[in-house]
């Protein structure tokens, strides 16, 4: 039953909502600059500065949930052998990379004023640096093995290795000592941010992620019309 | 209800998983040292000999302790329990301040002295506008 799909009935929702993504895109993206950018307050240490954060906090978010999601897609999809998981993976990988690479050099940009120094070799910016490697990874082995059978095998090797790095990556800041300060945001205690601050960070986040769910949607529809373009009415 | 394939796939994952964590739980256990950024001044003091290696000391400037003079800064680094006392020349960074966190790179010359060749500024996970700041300190 989940075996089977029908690229045509998928393909008559997904070619629609772009232009609907896009729209709700440009509304929040725009609320969100204005907020953090103009209305936010400064803070009281780094004044200005921590206006990065609201672009290198989302990005962090979205980059480590992008690739959770393509671990269990790929997980689930291997499993059961559903090969529509895999067509969604492969058009979600990008974005996450971009993100990875936004909060990495976001961060180098926030470093220097407030740290002193570009970049620091502590655990949070190490497995950061790894997450941003195993999506290259990813995206490469798609690349390369796009014809090969084992291409879905390959694929689900790599998320299933980089998974391990994804907790690392979130608590190191507990685990060890590193440069990084402790998380600000926390679902069961009090989080350490100011409410005037939050929002912002929130309606980035959203942004961020109705980007991704963008260019996702763009990439899964050329899948699917190469798909068609082969006359399969059904993977 | 699903096929032998399906349960011997999942199993495989399963297996997989357990072996990855366990093994990456071992070699950061193992490797520890290097993967702390910095020591605490605690550390130190428990330290039997004093090495020549660059190393890097994190903790709190103690109030009051930071001194000028000429090119040279003094500082005390504190975690509460144990002290170290730091001397650095160049360029401070901009959120470096007494009460706040700080990390020193640099060459112990004994337990208690500290020879810093470069002061990176740590900051908490506390984010908020200078008037609650201000509202928060009058409390």
């Amino acid at each position: 039953m989940l075996k089977y799909f029908e690229p045509n009935k998928i393909f008559s929702i997904t070619s629609k909502a772009p232009k609907y993504v896009l729209f709700l895109f440009i509304i929040l993206f725009s609320i969100g600059l204005t907020e953090s950018l103009f209305l936010s307050p400064e803070d009281y240490k780094q004044s200005h500065s921590v206006r990065i954060m609201y672009v290198h906090v989302p990005a962090a978010w979205i980059s480590i949930g992008i690739f959770t999601t393509l671990t269990v897609l790929s997980i689930v999809g291997f499993i059961f052998k559903i090969r529509n998981f895999f067509l969604i993976t492969k058009s979600l990988a990008p974005s996450g990379f971009v993100f990875c690479v936004i909060a990495l050099v976001t961060g180098s940009i926030w470093g220097k004023p407030t740290w002193g120094t570009w970049w620091a070799w502590d655990a949070r910016i190490t497995s950061m640096l790894i997450l941003s490697l195993f999506y290259l990874m990813y995206l490469l082995a798609w690349r390369i093995y796009e014809k090969s059978d084992n291409v879905l095998k390959i694929t689900t090797s790599i998320t299933i290795l980089g998974i391990i790095n994804v907790p690392i990556i979130k608590y190191s800041v507990d685990w060890w000592n590193t440069l990084h300060q402790q998380a600000s945001i926390n679902i069961l205690s009090k989080s350490t941010i100011h409410e005037s601050m939050l929002f912002p960070l929130i309606i980035m986040t959203a942004a961020f992620a109705l980007f991704s769910l963008l260019i996702f949607l763009m990439k899964y529809n050329t899948e699917l019309i190469k798909i068609k373009n082969k006359g399969l009415d059904r993977l | 209800m699903y096929g032998h394939k399906v349960k011997l796939r999942f199993l495989f994952i399963f297996v997989a998983l357990t072996i990855l964590a366990l093994t990456t739980f071992l070699i950061l256990k193992s490797l520890e040292e290097n993967v702390i950024y910095f020591q605490s001044p605690s550390d130190i003091k428990t330290l039997n000999n004093v090495k020549k290696e660059k190393i890097r000391i994190g903790g709190m400037v103690k109030e009051s302790s930071i001194e000028i003079r000429n090119n040279e800064v003094n500082f005390i680094i504190t975690d509460l329990n144990n002290e170290l006392n730091v001397s650095y020349s160049g360029v401070i960074p901009n959120l470096f301040s007494e009460g706040k966190g700080v990390v020193a790179e640099g060459y112990l010359k004994d337990k208690n002295f500290f020879v810093a060749t470069k002061i990176l500024a740590k900051h908490d996970e506390n984010y908020m506008p200078p008037e609650v700041k201000e509202a928060l300190q009058e409390k």
